[in-house]
């Protein structure tokens, strides 16, 4: 059993009001030195019956059709045999 | 004329959206659920609002898949009409059949009020009924209605006229200040290339009796009834 991690988030230029919040949240409790926050999602995969290439390709495929929104979302793919 | 509301797990307007098409306008109206896999029959579909799977993931992400909304596709792809409402708009983003993506309100907060929005065009099978510039007050209940578009396919959309509404002042400016939730150039609603796909984040069921405060959203009913050629009900 292999396990896959995609790690999805917001496209450069994409304002990320959530993450902005929390920076001034962190700010507020004196984290001053927090120039920037985006906040994302992390998915992980149980995955048999495929070798480490074909898990990726088909996680990246996964990722494309419904992980993440490619019009406003980047994804990672990062496959552990 | 004859409609199809379709109900995902979760939906929670699909009543609101039948008893005004029944009740107040006189047409047929059918549930659909949403593993329907055939329209054949219908004259006009609602994808409603709610929380279809629940937000999961994205909103509208997870019904996309549902298999009615292959049917859906098809159903557009031969002239069909259809019109996402709220949570019926974002799985039209999801699915593809209308330009662009729905990220959190800028505030992020869950909203729920009336707003103004202006008609853009009267151009559309669902605005032939209200005036260029008419400004119609009708209530949002969103979390994300935070429209955005990149920059080459807003510039084509506004070049075809597919922006259809946007969120205006009482007397139909268009400010930052009446945006309730960031969306891009205010925009409220827009329609796919052909016209026949509608997605709005206003409610128009909530809005089409003035006992409930407002019946604007009866220019959008009356708009596709009248581009149908559908006989109406007094109202």
């Amino acid at each position: 059993m292999a396990s896959a991690k995609v790690y999805v988030t917001l496209k450069e230029g994409i304002a990320d009001p959530q993450g902005l919040t929390i920076m001034r949240a962190l700010k507020s409790l004196g984290y001053e030195e927090v120039e920037d926050l985006r906040v994302g999602k992390y998915i992980e995969l149980k995955i048999s019956g495929y070798d480490a290439r074909r898990i990726a390709e088909r996680v990246r495929e996964m990722s494309e059709r419904l992980l993440a929104n490619p019009i406003i979302e980047d994804y990672r793919v990062e496959v552990e045999e | 004329m004859r409609f199809g509301v379709v109900v995902f797990p979760g939906s929670n307007c699909e009543q609101d959206c039948y008893y005004v098409l029944d009740s107040v306008l006189g047409q047929r109206v059918d549930y659909v659920w949403h593993e329907e896999t055939s329209l054949r029959g219908y004259d006009c579909i609602i994808l409603p609002g709610g929380f279809s799977y629940g937000d999961y993931l994205r909103s509208g992400a997870i019904a996309h898949f549902s298999p009615v909304m292959k049917a859906v596709a098809d159903f557009a792809d031969k002239g069909g009409y259809v019109i996402g409402i709220c949570n019926g708009f974002q799985i039209l983003l999801e699915a593809g059949l209308l330009p662009g993506a729905m990220m959190r309100n800028s505030g992020l907060k869950f909203i729920c009020k009336f707003v103004n929005i202006r008609v853009e065009t009267t151009n559309t099978p669902w605005t032939n009924a209200a005036y260029h510039r008419q400004v119609l007050r009708i209530p949002i209940a969103h979390n994300e209605g935070n429209y955005q578009v990149p920059d080459d396919v807003l510039f084509e959309m506004k070049d075809r006229g597919q922006i259809v509404f946007r969120y205006c002042s009482p007397e139909g400016g268009i400010f930052p200040e009446y945006n309730p939730n960031g969306s891009r150039e205010n925009i409220a609603g827009i329609c796919s290339r052909e016209g026949n796909i509608l997605g709005m984040m206003p409610h128009p069921e909530r809005a089409s009796e003035s006992i409930l405060g407002s019946s604007d959203g009866l220019y959008i009913w009356r708009s596709i009834l009248n581009h149908c050629g559908a006989d109406i009900a007094s109202v």
